[in-house]
């Protein structure tokens, strides 16, 4: 039995809502439902009611650039999905709410902090045999002011990675223990993920990123079960520096989320660089 | 894309041709929906399906299986295991519905990049790796048996 948000013991349990707080709010004008997948095919299916669509490759990217959008791109976005700055924007998705961390942390570059995560995410709702439907709802365009984009709080960039790393300072590596040693890249005729070298980045810890939920319910676990995880099983420090990669940054940022907002940790910054940049770079450490 | 089977080069080109992503996508939510036409049955695979059997990158849990027919060709059989994996069920519908029957010298070299032909070239690395592992599995089962 998953315990009530507000019983899990979080430093910040106001950053999640419930399938249930969704229900009931599935026609407050001054929330925004916003579904964000991993898998395109998901939304059109079906969906909440009343739910848009952020696709992370046409919403959130810069079509040209490795990067995300700007801040002109924000607000367009923005205007196009209905929000203004005091919308409260819902996120929820599949794969344990995997994407819709990832939209949530994009949207925090550009300071929109009245943001939250529906726990359990796309499949919570459905187990739950709630509706959805197969309409896209328009409304209407907002005028929406975003600051420049801030990288520099929660993003870390390759040059700040190899001065974290020659300090000693922590990292989490939340993808699989595959591909955390380096071995996935020397599979036979396994696809290769956009990397010529396998590994990890020296000192990081490897915690794959869906410890941090139930499997029965894809609903986070308590403060108490984090807590074991990250700080007393790894040994992270809620005051430490502490730099969280992947392959592209997405899985990452389901544990920028976690440790930040679940567990309070003060700074942590997501590497969205990730391992389809330093698995390229040339003459950087790697650890096997 | 005369190395590819007939059938699976028709739909291949058909969808491909569709520059609508929208329409696409229905396109593929529809085959989706015909999966329950290649799932495995039990007389092939039950459940808990080995290892050897799961597709390599596939996030959406999806596994194939490849049973021998009297004319020396394939019959293709597949299952998702995550039940919001559609793009993995509709890639697996594509290739059961179109490589049974097909020379194993031609589904040996299916190639994996009809997946940006199918799915668009936006597709993130992640799904577009799990794609490619379906088809890497359905290769590999032809070429075992050349």
């Amino acid at each position: 039995m998953t315990l009530p948000i507000a019983e899990r013991g979080y430093v910040h349990p106001g950053v999640l809502v419930s399938t249930d707080w969704t229900a009931e709010h599935l026609n407050d004008p001054s929330v925004r439902i916003v579904e964000s997948n991993e898998d395109p095919l998901l939304y059109p299916s079906r969906h909440i009611p009343g739910a848009v669509q952020v696709d992370w490759t046409h919403d959130l990217n810069d079509p040209v650039r490795r990067d995300y959008l700007k801040k002109a791109g924000f607000e367009a976005l923005m205007s196009r999905i209905g929000v203004t700055p005091e919308t409260m924007v819902v996120f929820y998705g599949d794969k344990n709410n995997w994407w819709a961390t990832y939209a949530y942390w994009v949207f925090q570059l550009f300071g929109h902090s009245n943001a939250k995560i529906m726990d359990g995410g796309r499949a919570k709702w459905e187990k739950e045999g709630r509706p959805m439907d197969r309409i896209v709802p328009e409304y209407p365009a907002t005028i929406y002011h975003a600051p420049d984009r801030d990288d520099h709080k929660i993003r870390a960039f390759r040059d700040q990675v190899l001065k974290h790393v020659e300090a000693g300072r922590p990292l989490v590596d939340v993808r699989s223990p595959a591909e955390y040693t380096g071995e996935k890249l020397h599979m036979p005729e396994y696809p290769q993920e956009g990397a010529l070298r396998g590994g990890h980045i020296p000192g990081a810890k490897n915690v794959p990123w869906a410890r941090a939920v139930n499997p029965e319910d894809g609903t986070f676990k308590t403060a108490e079960e984090l807590r074991q995880i990250y700080e007393h099983e790894q040994g992270l420090d809620p005051n430490g520096d502490i730099i969280a990669y992947c392959r592209i940054g997405e899985r990452s940022s389901h544990t920028w989320f976690v440790l930040t907002n679940l567990l309070g940790f003060s700074n942590v910054r997501n590497y969205d660089g990730s391992w389809t940049e330093w698995g390229n770079l040339v003459d950087v450490p790697i650890e096997k | 894309m005369s190395e590819i089977p007939a059938k699976l080069a028709e739909v291949v080109t058909d969808i491909e041709s569709i520059s609508d992503r929208f329409e696409r996508q229905e396109i593929l939510i529809e085959t989706a929906d015909r999966f329950d036409g290649v799932r495995v049955p039990e007389s092939v695979a039950a459940k808990p399906y080995p290892e050897e059997r799961r597709v390599p990158a596939c996030e959406s849990d999806a596994f194939v299986w490849a049973v021998d027919q009297p004319d020396g060709t394939l019959k293709f059989y597949f299952d998702v295991l995550n039940p919001q994996g559609l793009s993995a069920m509709a890639m697996s519908v594509i290739l059961g519905e179109t490589l049974d029957g097909a020379p194993l010298e031609q589904v040996a070299k299916v190639p994996t990049d009809i997946v940006f032909k199918l799915f668009g070239k936006e597709i993130s690395m992640g799904k577009g790796a799990g794609l490619m592992g379906i088809i890497s599995m359905v290769q590999n089962e032809a070429k075992k048996r050349l």
